[in-house]
């Protein structure tokens, strides 16, 4: 399969890798995806406590490159959003950017997901309520 | 963060792209090319045609090729059938056997990790009312002969297991399987795509009834294959599955490949000089290969037994590193994976399932086909790569750093989706 310049481009230079202090009020973590099904994402966000603006954010993956393209470019996406607006990322704007072949579909939803599961444990820790599309499925 | 672009040397005479997926197919061998050049120009005839000498030529050309595929499998030049390929040899052997003897029984033993040429055509022969035994392998990918033993019964009237595993490349006990097959008398066919020309095969020594071979897996072209019927001891029967003009002994009509199979059978005749020091030789790159890799990584294992294992082959599961994302990282070396993820089903591979490994293992591996054209400086450096993006990916790998901090990752509920 031949893989679009910008998936090509986010493997050979992921952006945000690492992690954050998972004890930390501050961070949320999003793990989702299984081993068996070939991709694993964990995505962590920093929260500022005053603004909620997501200050900082970090992603492993164990997947394809599209699956590591997806997770890379979504904690370049969230950094400076607040909490609310990284909500507002789909998936389908992940496909967009990095130009997924339908096969890989389901590399953005990881991302979408993870993003949702980072915030979703950060709203849990600092007692802040869920809104309803916030709900990891 | 490193980049995952490496930056690994590439030495003095190594070109790449490097092709080193030689179960797929091989690069064919310029003394094959040579030998076929002159049947697509001057001596194009048709080699049923008996009137004149374009049909001589031709038909020499044709029956020099027989002489040379059965020397190399030990059979004699009218036990050999020329088809299109190997899958149609299997189908040829299973359809045609199923057909002839439906009178005599109705049931056929094959194991899971065949190749689905194999296992489709089963599951076909099964839709026309015959019961196939498809039997599992052990983890080192070997059957058992005693599950064999106990699968037979009075209505068994074939038993299909391929002489080498096309992905893990290990080799059945074909001798104890045919001897067995003949103590019961049944008959006995062998996909033998990835063994013939790469370990010695003998019809007669190992009591094989039908074989499958392929000219593009030994350094022929593709399109042309053949499948040995034995004609004494017992004298085998298969009913056509392609009616037309009755070539090839009313088995498989159709005028025949000559290029090809002039081609087929230069392949083996070389095959057959060089086989011995060649195995030498890739059985020494593989373990070149492996032991590079071993020294140099953790979590990493080979899949499917190292005993019995043709030369060429080495399969290898880098546990936490995802298949595809490996092979992109060394996108200039071409070798192949069981990840899902490169398959048109996203199921990873069946064969490496039936191993007992799990899904996650499986999207792991790694397949390395070493062949004739591949050289040291070419092993090292795929070392190199493979080793190099391998540790970059680690440290991408959630997995693997779960792992290192001392994480069970079989305790974890994972949100499968």
């Amino acid at each position: 399969m031949a893989y679009s310049e910008k998936v090509i481009e986010h493997y050979n230079n992921p952006r945000n890798v690492g992690q954050l202090d998972k004890s930390s009020t501050e961070v949320g973590t999003g793990l989702v995806g299984a081993p068996e099904c070939g991709d694993v994402m964990r995505l962590q966000i920093r929260v500022n406590p005053e603004t909620q603006i997501i200050e900082e954010a970090k992603f492993k993956t164990f997947g394809c490159g599209s699956a590591i393209a997806s997770s890379s470019l979504a904690t370049e996406w969230v950094k400076g959003k607040t909490v609310e607006q990284a909500l507002e990322i789909k998936n389908t704007e992940i496909v967009k950017e990095l130009a997924l072949p339908p096969v890989k579909i389901h590399c953005s939803v990881l991302a979408e997901d993870a993003i949702r599961a980072a915030i979703g444990d950060w709203k849990k820790k600092n007692n802040v309520a869920e809104t309803a599309e916030a709900v990891a499925h | 963060m490193s980049k995952i672009e490496s930056n690994v040397a590439v030495p003095a005479g190594v070109q790449l792209p490097i092709y080193m997926d030689n179960h797929a197919t091989s690069q064919l061998d310029p003394r094959v090319l040579e030998a076929m050049m002159p049947y697509f120009t001057t001596k194009f005839g048709n080699a049923a045609s008996r009137n004149h000498s374009f049909g001589w030529e031709a038909e020499q050309g044709v029956e020099t090729a027989r002489e040379q595929i059965a020397s190399l499998i030990g059979a004699t030049a009218k036990e050999i059938i020329f088809t299109s390929g190997a899958t149609e040899s299997n189908n040829l052997a299973l359809k045609g056997v199923a057909e002839m003897y439906r009178e005599r029984g109705n049931h056929i033993i094959t194991q899971v990790t065949e190749h689905k040429a194999v296992l489709d055509t089963c599951k076909r022969l099964e839709k026309q009312g015959f019961r196939v035994t498809y039997l599992p392998v052990k983890a080192d990918g070997l059957i058992d002969m005693e599950d064999l033993k106990r699968a037979m019964d009075d209505k068994t009237i074939l038993v299909s297991i391929m002489w080498a595993n096309n992905e893990i490349g290990v080799l059945q006990p074909i001798a104890e399987i045919g001897k067995l097959c003949h103590e019961r008398g049944v008959l006995f066919h062998t996909d033998a795509v990835q063994a013939v020309g790469k370990v010695p095969v003998n019809v007669i020594a190992d009591n094989v009834d039908l074989l499958s071979l392929s000219g593009h897996k030994i350094y022929g072209p593709k399109g042309v294959g053949a499948l040995y019927v034995r004609r004494r001891n017992p004298r085998v029967q298969v009913a056509a599955q392609i009616d037309g003009g009755g070539h090839e002994r009313g088995m498989r009509s159709g005028t025949l490949n000559v290029p090809g199979i002039v081609g087929l059978g230069k392949a083996c005749e070389i095959a057959q000089q060089e086989m011995a020091a060649e195995a030498k030789q890739l059985a020494h790159l593989r373990d070149r290969l492996k032991a590079k890799l071993e020294s140099e990584l953790d979590y990493i294992h080979v899949n499917g037994s190292m005993e019995h294992h043709l030369p060429g082959n080495l399969n290898m599961s880098f546990v936490y590193v995802e298949g595809e994302s490996l092979l992109m990282g060394i996108h200039e070396i071409a070798v192949s994976s069981g990840s899902a993820c490169t398959s048109a089903t996203l199921e990873p591979s069946y064969v490496l399932k039936a191993l007992g490994l799990g899904d996650d293992v499986a999207h792991s591996s790694i397949r390395f086909g070493i062949g004739r054209y591949n050289t040291e400086a070419e092993i090292d450096y795929t070392a190199a790569k493979v080793i190099d993006v391998v540790k970059k990916l680690r440290e991408l790998s959630p997995l693997y750093e779960m792992v290192k901090d001392g994480i069970d990752l079989s305790k974890i509920e994972w949100a499968a989706h």
